[in-house]
């Protein structure tokens, strides 16, 4: 199996007057293609850090990071922007849809970056929002659905683009436990086709639904438990 | 792009009190302009219009001196060497190129011994030749025009206008009335009118605010009469008739070089005709001088609009700090971002710019029934002030959008 992502001895700094806090240290991580990855660590510990690493929103102080063969370190900030729009599915805790738009033009907005024509958009748009069972929501806004439902759009937005990485942090933290084991069946469904996973968590019983679990703590990844 | 704007739009649409009173700076500004531009076209239009007439294109041909001292023309005999415009010069004149029609005749805008019974007739009078009336543009109204006999016999006839009809007569049938002139009775017998809009003779800037309102009005006698109470030598001027306003300065210099040979012996005096486009001008800059002024103070509501912009875009940047942090997560480019902004700033003071060019129309239109003042809209200068509108929206919307492409997507989605 190929790998979709290896990094070795990234480190990130962050200054803090005289002194350096040392957020990420010499972590190691490799995920393969098609791989579902649980990253967990207690609060303060790196994870969101660690995934805007990943995620291509930052670029670490120190270190080598290939992404799909492409070593980001080097890419100027409208080449990762190029990056992110291509490969990578963001889901974020708190859905972050734009409230004035409906389903429909929020999972299109990254077809729209990418260049694609309007009608082939809202196709594409259309298919990832039936994906993931909202093909009857696709006039709403943010403020006529549940939070299930909101996330369920943030997940077919992220899908949209048919990324490499589908990059969750605390996919199901806003959502209550009916809702959260919805999104969990989504990300099996994805996963099962294919597509790799990696999902940031706390919540050991979340965590579980992955193939793998790597642990951070103070910056420090320890080594993955393989799952059955 | 498109889609940029569509989106600008439904963001002003979704703050309509937030962005009218944003835009309101640049629309005062733009309205004000708007306003002062088209009174000043206004005033200017109907300048040339009052001293080159609408569609007359008569130039008045005067005697001067070769050494801009002052000739009298009205009260004094003909100077040394002036000789008489009689009919035989006219029919030369006529040989010009582009010269339709001309004629001559003697004048005194203060008329004085002309009487109708007991009031005195205060305004202008004109010995005029057989062209006069329709090289000037005059229309009969009542009675008859001068007939043949009128010239040849000297016959003691006047016409009188409009103006000196209700001066003297006062509503009364003037027909058949006799006025006193010099003590020679004379008989009334027709009523002109000038059909174009002004029909006084213009020689110099000051005679144009003389005569077009406080006069009481002129009468006309045949030029063959005017010996019979005033002097038979008097100086004529001549009035040229030009085939189209274009040809006026042509024709009147021709015009002017042709008497002086014709009819002036020396070199002290000679014909000259009267630039009225240069006079139009002179007066046009006196009246746009002073809205210049105006325009200068409009323009810093225009500044003042444009830094409320700037204020309320900087608002709406870190109002919106998430989106732009979730487009630029999910992949928008710096230049996408600042796009956006540019172009909601664009759409913002546009918007702004069109509604006062449409209060400012409204606004020159209310004045010009209201106090009089001419107004005339001049499209250019419309398109050129939305044009305005939408730089002001850029310049100043440059700050703000900056600000946003650069936001930091990390920081930008951290903060709630
Ligand atoms: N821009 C920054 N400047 C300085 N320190 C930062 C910055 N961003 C993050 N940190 C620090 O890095 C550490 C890790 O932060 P991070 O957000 O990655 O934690 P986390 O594991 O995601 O926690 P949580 O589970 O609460 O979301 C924290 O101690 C935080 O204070
Ligand atoms: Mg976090």
């Amino acid at each position: 199996m190929s790998m979709i992502l290896e990094m070795h001895d990234i480190c990130k700094d962050y200054p803090m007057g005289k002194s350096v806090l040392h957020v990420l240290n010499n972590i190691d991580l490799s995920v393969e293609q098609g791989e579902y990855l649980a990253i967990m660590g207690p609060s303060g510990s790196g994870k969101t850090t660690l995934m805007n690493v990943i995620g291509c929103l930052d670029t670490p102080t120190s270190g080598s990071y290939l992404l799909d063969g492409v070593d980001v370190a080097g890419c100027s900030d409208n080449k990762l922007a190029d990056i992110r729009n291509k490969k990578i599915g963001f889901v974020f805790q708190s859905f972050n849809l734009l409230p004035k738009m409906t389903a429909l033009d929020n999972v299109a907005l990254p077809l729209l970056y990418q260049g694609v024509k309007r009608k082939e958009r809202r196709e594409r748009a259309a298919e990832a929002l039936e994906m993931v069972g909202l093909g009857d929501r696709m006039n709403f806004k943010q403020n006529q659905m549940s939070g299930g439902q909101c996330q369920r759009v943030a997940i077919a937005r992220a899908m949209a683009i048919n990324p490499g990485i589908l990059l969750a942090d605390e996919p199901t933290g806003a959502l209550d436990s009916v809702s959260g084991a919805a999104v969990m069946d989504l990300f099996h469904q994805i996963h099962e086709r294919g597509t790799t996973i990696i999902m940031i968590t706390h919540d050991r019983s979340i965590a579980e639904h992955a193939d793998r679990i790597v642990h951070i703590r103070d910056g420090i990844l320890t080594g993955g438990e393989f799952d059955a | 792009m498109l889609e940029n704007i569509g989106l600008s739009f439904q963001g002003i649409w979704n703050h309509k009190t937030r962005s009218l009173l944003t835009m309101l700076g640049i629309i005062i500004g733009i309205a004000a302009i708007i306003t002062i531009v088209s009174t000043i076209k206004g005033t200017n239009d109907q300048i040339k219009q009052n001293l080159i007439g609408s569609g007359n294109n008569v130039v008045t041909v005067t005697i001067k001196s070769t050494n801009d001292s002052y000739v009298d023309l009205e009260y004094g005999p003909r100077p040394e060497g002036v000789g008489v415009v009689d009919d035989e010069v006219i029919e030369g004149l006529l040989e010009i190129e582009n010269l339709d029609a001309a004629s001559s005749y003697v004048s005194r805008s203060w008329a004085n011994g002309v009487y109708y019974k007991n009031t005195a007739f205060e305004g202008g009078i004109n010995g005029i030749d057989r062209n006069y009336f329709s090289v000037q543009g005059y229309r009969l109204n009542y009675g008859r025009m001068f007939v043949d006999d009128d010239f040849k016999q000297h016959k003691k006839v006047v016409i009188i206008d409009t103006k000196a009809m209700r001066s003297v007569f006062d509503g009364a049938d003037p027909l058949g009335a006799i006025m006193e002139f010099m003590g020679e009775p004379f008989t009334v017998v027709g009523v002109v009118e000038n059909t174009s809009k002004s029909n006084v003779v213009i020689n110099s800037v000051n005679d144009y605010y003389t005569y077009t309102d406080s006069s009481g009005g002129t009468v006309f006698m045949p030029i063959d009469t005017w010996s019979v109470c005033y002097k038979y030598d008097e100086p004529r001027t001549v009035v040229v008739k030009a085939s189209s306003t274009d040809e006026m300065t042509t024709v009147g210099d021709a015009a002017a070089n042709y008497l002086t040979g014709a009819v002036i012996t020396g070199s002290q005096y000679q014909y000259k005709a009267d630039n009225l486009l240069e006079q139009a001008s002179e007066l046009q800059a006196l009246s746009q001088s002073t809205s210049q002024q105006l325009i200068w103070i409009a323009g810093i509501s225009l500044l003042v609009g444009g830094i409320g912009v700037m204020n309320i875009m900087l608002v709406s940047v870190s109002e919106r700090t998430r989106e732009i942090g979730l487009k630029k997560a999910i992949g928008a480019k710096k230049r996408r971002i600042l796009g956006q902004f540019l172009t909601e700033a664009a759409v913002l003071t546009s918007l702004g710019g069109l509604l006062g060019v449409l209060s400012g129309i409204g606004l020159a239109k209310l004045l010009s029934n209201v106090i009089g003042t001419p107004a005339a809209i001049s499209v250019p200068s419309c398109v050129i002030a939305v044009v305005f509108s939408m730089v002001i929206g850029i310049v100043f919307g440059l700050i703000p959008a900056v600000k946003a492409a650069r936001l930091n997507p990390i920081e930008a989605l951290r903060r709630d």
